[in-house]
C-alpha cells in the first residue's frame, strides 16, 4: 500500500507546476497553491522514502529508478528551503515540472515500489547519498541561474511590470546561486571521499572522470566569480552549462560504464 | 455609544482650503483637548486630509455640531466655503471610513505607505477613551492586515521611487551601492533623495553649470565630474542618475562604451530622465547594463498603479471584514449589561445558598469545601454559558435588545442589581 503515495506526491507536485504558471500574472492565490502542493508533495514522498527504508535491509535506492526517486526528493527539500520566501516561489516554476517529470520516470522504472531487494553496502550507500545530494543541490543552483536570466531579460526589455512579480534582486539571486555551487561541490566532495575509501585503480571509469571534471568546471567558476571575472548572466549560464553537464554527461558516462 | 467624523479631504477640497484647517502635531493634541468636553476627540491633519473623530458614551446629539464648529473656526475666513466641501458621517460609516483611510483605500495613491503612521500618531495624540480606544486599534489593525495580506503598497507610485525600485531589484539592498548623478534637475535629485534613503551614497555629479552641480554635490557631500570625464566614474558606480538639457546623448560612444564593457557583467543601473535622451538606449545592449529612460519609468509606475488598484479589491474585504468586527463588538454592548445583571443574580443565588448551607458543611474538611465551592461555581457558569452565547448572537442582529428584556424579565433582574 505504501508505494501509493507516490501517487498523491505526483499529483501535488504536477499542481505546484501548473500553479507557479498562475503566478506569473501575479503574486497571490496560485503562488500559494503552488507552496502548498510542493510541502504537501514532499511530505507525501518522504512517507514514501521512509516506508521504503523501513523495508529494505540496505540501501533501498540502489537502482537507477531508486536513485531518481532519492534525486528529486532532495531537490524539492533543497527548493522547499528557499521556497517558502515569498520572494523565490517563482523557482518552483522551474524546479517542480522538473522534479514531477523525474518522480515519473522513477515510478515508470520502478523505483517507486517498496520492498525492495538490496545487497548495497552502508559505505556505498553514504557515498550515493552524498552524491544525489550535491547533484540535487547543482540542479537547484541551475533553476537559480534559469529564473536569474528570466528576470534579468525582463528587466533588460524594460517589461513595466517587471516590479509587480514577486522576485528576488537580481544581487541576491546571484549570490544564492553561487554560495549553493559552492555547499554542493563540498557534499559531492565529501561523496567522492566517502568512495575512494573502497577504491582501486583498476575501478576508474569515465563516469569517475566525468564527475572530476565537473567538479573542476564549478570549482574554476567559482574562482572566477571571487576574483570578479564571472558575474551575472556569464555565470549563470557557466551554471546552466554545469548542469548540462551533470545532465548528459553523467548519466551517459555511468551507464556506459 | 455614539462616534462622529467630520472632516475635510483631498477629494472635494483644494489645496488652499485644506492648507486654512491643517495643523501639526501639537496642534492636532491641543486641538484634540480642547474640543473633548465630556467625550473622546482625534484630530487627523494629514497633506491630504483634516478629520475630526468624536465620540462619546451617550446618545450626544451635539458632537458633529461641535466637531463642524471647531473646523469652520479653524479656516477663519475661508469658513463659508469649507462649509460647502465638509463631509458628516456617523457611527458605522465614520468607523468604516477611518479603516479605509487607515488602509491607504482614500489615499490619492491607493496604499501609500505614510498614512499608516500618520493615523497612529493621531490616535497616540488625541484624548481618547474606550470607544476610539477600540476603534482607533482596530482602523490601525485593519491598515496592517491590508499591507501584510495584499500587495497593495509593495509597488512604485511615482517616478523617483520607481527609479528607487528598479535600483533594489538589480542590487538587493542599495546599502553602500554608490550613486552618480549626470545633471542637476528636480527630478534627478528627487530620485537621488530616493536611493540616498535607502542606503545608497551620491558619489559624484556632473553638470554642465559648474555652479549648479557643485551646489548638489555639496548638498549630497559628493564630489564633482567634468561631463567629459564620465569614463573613469562609470567603471565603478552602481547607478547613474541624468537629468541634463542636452539636444543629444550625453552618455554615448567608444570610450563609455569601454567603461562599461570593462564592468565584465557587474550590473549597472542608468536611469535616464531626461528629454531628449541623455543615455544611448545602444548600451542596453552590454552585459550587465540596465536602461531606463522616462518613458519606461511612467509605464512601471502606471503598471504598478494599477496593480495597486487591483489589489484595493482584495483591501476593501479585509476592511469590511474588520468593520464587521467592529459592529459585532459595539452589538454586544447592548447586551452586556443585562450578561452582567445575569451573572451576578446567578452568582448571589450560589453564595446565599452556600451560606444557608453552612452549618451542615461545617462538618466537611477544607479540601471538600473547595470541592463543594468549585462544583456550584462550575454548575452556574455552564449553565449560562449557552444563554449568554445566544445573547451576544442575538445582539448582532436586531435582536439583542429583545432578548435582553427577554432575560430581564424571565429572572427578575432589576437595574440595582448591576
Amino acid at each position: 500500500m505504501a508505494e501509493l503515495l507516490v501517487f498523491p506526491a505526483l499529483i501535488a507536485y504536477s499542481e505546484a507546476a501548473v500553479a507557479y504558471a498562475g503566478e506569473l500574472r501575479g503574486p497571490g492565490l496560485a503562488g500559494r497553491l503552488g507552496i502548498w502542493g510542493a510541502r504537501i508533495g514532499w511530505l507525501a514522498q518522504t512517507a514514501l522514502l521512509v516506508a521504503q527504508a523501513l523495508s529494505s535491509d540496505g540501501f533501498p535506492w540502489a537502482t537507477w529508478a531508486g536513485s531518481l526517486n532519492l534525486f528529486v526528493w532532495l531537490v524539492v527539500t533543497g527548493y522547499l528551503i528557499w521556497g517558502c520566501k515569498p520572494g523565490y516561489r517563482l523557482l518552483g516554476l522551474v524546479v517542480m515540472p522538473f522534479a514531477a517529470a523525474l518522480l515519473v520516470l522513477a515510478w515508470l522504472g520502478g523505483g517507486t515500489g517498496v520492498r525492495v531487494a538490496d545487497d548495497a553496502g552502508a559505505l556505498l550507500a553514504v557515498h550515493a547519498g552524498l552524491m544525489l545530494a550535491g547533484l540535487a543541490g547543482l540542479t537547484v543552483a541551475a533553476g537559480m541561474a534559469a529564473l536569474y536570466l528570466w528576470e534579468e531579460r525582463r528587466l533588460k526589455r524594460r517589461d513595466s511590470g517587471v516590479l509587480r512579480l514577486r522576485l528576488p534582486p537580481l544581487a541576491a539571486l546571484e549570490r544564492l546561486e553561487a554560495r549553493v555551487v559552492a555547499v554542493s561541490l563540498a557534499v559531492v566532495s565529501c561523496g567522492i571521499a566517502v568512495g575512494l575509501v573502497g577504491f582501486e585503480t583498476g575501478d576508474f571509469d569515465a563516469a569517475m572522470a566525468a564527475t572530476l571534471a565537473i567538479l573542476t568546471f564549478y570549482g574554476v567558476s567559482l574562482v572566477l566569480r571571487r576574483e570578479g571575472r564571472l558575474a551575472g548572466r556569464r555565470l549563470a549560464w557557466v551554471v546552466l552549462a554545469g548542469f548540462a553537464l551533470v545532465g548528459v554527461v553523467l548519466p551517459l558516462t555511468h551507464f556506459a560504464s | 455609544m455614539k462616534l462622529a467624523l467630520v472632516g475635510v479631504s483631498h477629494h472635494r477640497a483644494p489645496i488652499e482650503l485644506r492648507e486654512q484647517v491643517a495643523v501639526d502635531a501639537a496642534g492636532a493634541t491641543r486641538l484634540a483637548a480642547e474640543i473633548a468636553h465630556g467625550c473622546e476627540a482625534v484630530v487627523l491633519s494629514t497633506c491630504n486630509r483634516m478629520e475630526l473623530y468624536l465620540a462619546s458614551s451617550a446618545d450626544d446629539e451635539s458632537l458633529e455640531g461641535r466637531a463642524v464648529a471647531a473646523l469652520l473656526e479653524l479656516a477663519g475666513p475661508g469658513a463659508e466655503a469649507l462649509d460647502q466641501v465638509v463631509y458628516r458621517l456617523e457611527d458605522e460609516s465614520a468607523a468604516l471610513h477611518l479603516f479605509r483611510v487607515a488602509a491607504g483605500l482614500d489615499s490619492m495613491v491607493p496604499g501609500e505607505g505614510e498614512i499608516l503612521g500618520q493615523v497612529k500618531a493621531a490616535f497616540e495624540a488625541g484624548s481618547t477613551g474606550p470607544l476610539l480606544d477600540r476603534v482607533f486599534s482596530m482602523a490601525l489593525h485593519a491598515g496592517r492586515r491590508a499591507r501584510i495580506e495584499t500587495s497593495i503598497g509593495e509597488s512604485p507610485a511615482s517616478i523617483p521611487a520607481a527609479g528607487a525600485a528598479l535600483a533594489h531589484q538589480v542590487f538587493d539592498g542599495l546599502e553602500g551601492r554608490t550613486v552618480l548623478l549626470v545633471g542637476a534637475g528636480r527630478m534627478s535629485e528627487a530620485t537621488a533623495r530616493n536611493l540616498r534613503s535607502r542606503g545608497a551614497r551620491i558619489v559624484a555629479v556632473a553638470n554642465r553649470t559648474e555652479e549648479h552641480g557643485e551646489s548638489l554635490a555639496s548638498r549630497f557631500g559628493a564630489e564633482t565630474v567634468a561631463l567629459d570625464a564620465l569614463g573613469p566614474a562609470l567603471a565603478t558606480t552602481d547607478v547613474v542618475v541624468t537629468s541634463t538639457s542636452a539636444p543629444g546623448f550625453v552618455l554615448e560612444g567608444p570610450a563609455i562604451t569601454a567603461a562599461l564593457r570593462g564592468r565584465r557583467g557587474r550590473p549597472v543601473l542608468l536611469v535616464d530622465l531626461a528629454v531628449p535622451r541623455d543615455v544611448d538606449p545602444v548600451l542596453a545592449s552590454i552585459d550587465g547594463c540596465f536602461v531606463y529612460d522616462i518613458d519606461d519609468l511612467e509605464a512601471v509606475v502606471t503598471t504598478s498603479l494599477a496593480g495597486r488598484r487591483a489589489e484595493a479589491v482584495r483591501a476593501e474585504r479585509i476592511v469590511a471584514a474588520e468593520a464587521g468586527r467592529l459592529r459585532e463588538w459595539q452589538a454586544s454592548l447592548t447586551v452586556v449589561p443585562a450578561i452582567a445583571s445575569l451573572r451576578a443574580r446567578a452568582e448571589a443565588i450560589r453564595s446565599a445558598e452556600l451560606a444557608r448551607a453552612e452549618r451542615r458543611l461545617d462538618a466537611l474538611s477544607q479540601g471538600d469545601r473547595d470541592v463543594v465551592e468549585t462544583v456550584t461555581a462550575q454548575i452556574v457558569a455552564k449553565l449560562l454559558h449557552l444563554p449568554t452565547v445566544r445573547l451576544k448572537e442575538a445582539a448582532v442582529g436586531a435582536e439583542g435588545v429583545l432578548y435582553a428584556d427577554v432575560v430581564r424579565h424571565l429572572f427578575g433582574l432589576d437595574e440595582h442589581e448591576v
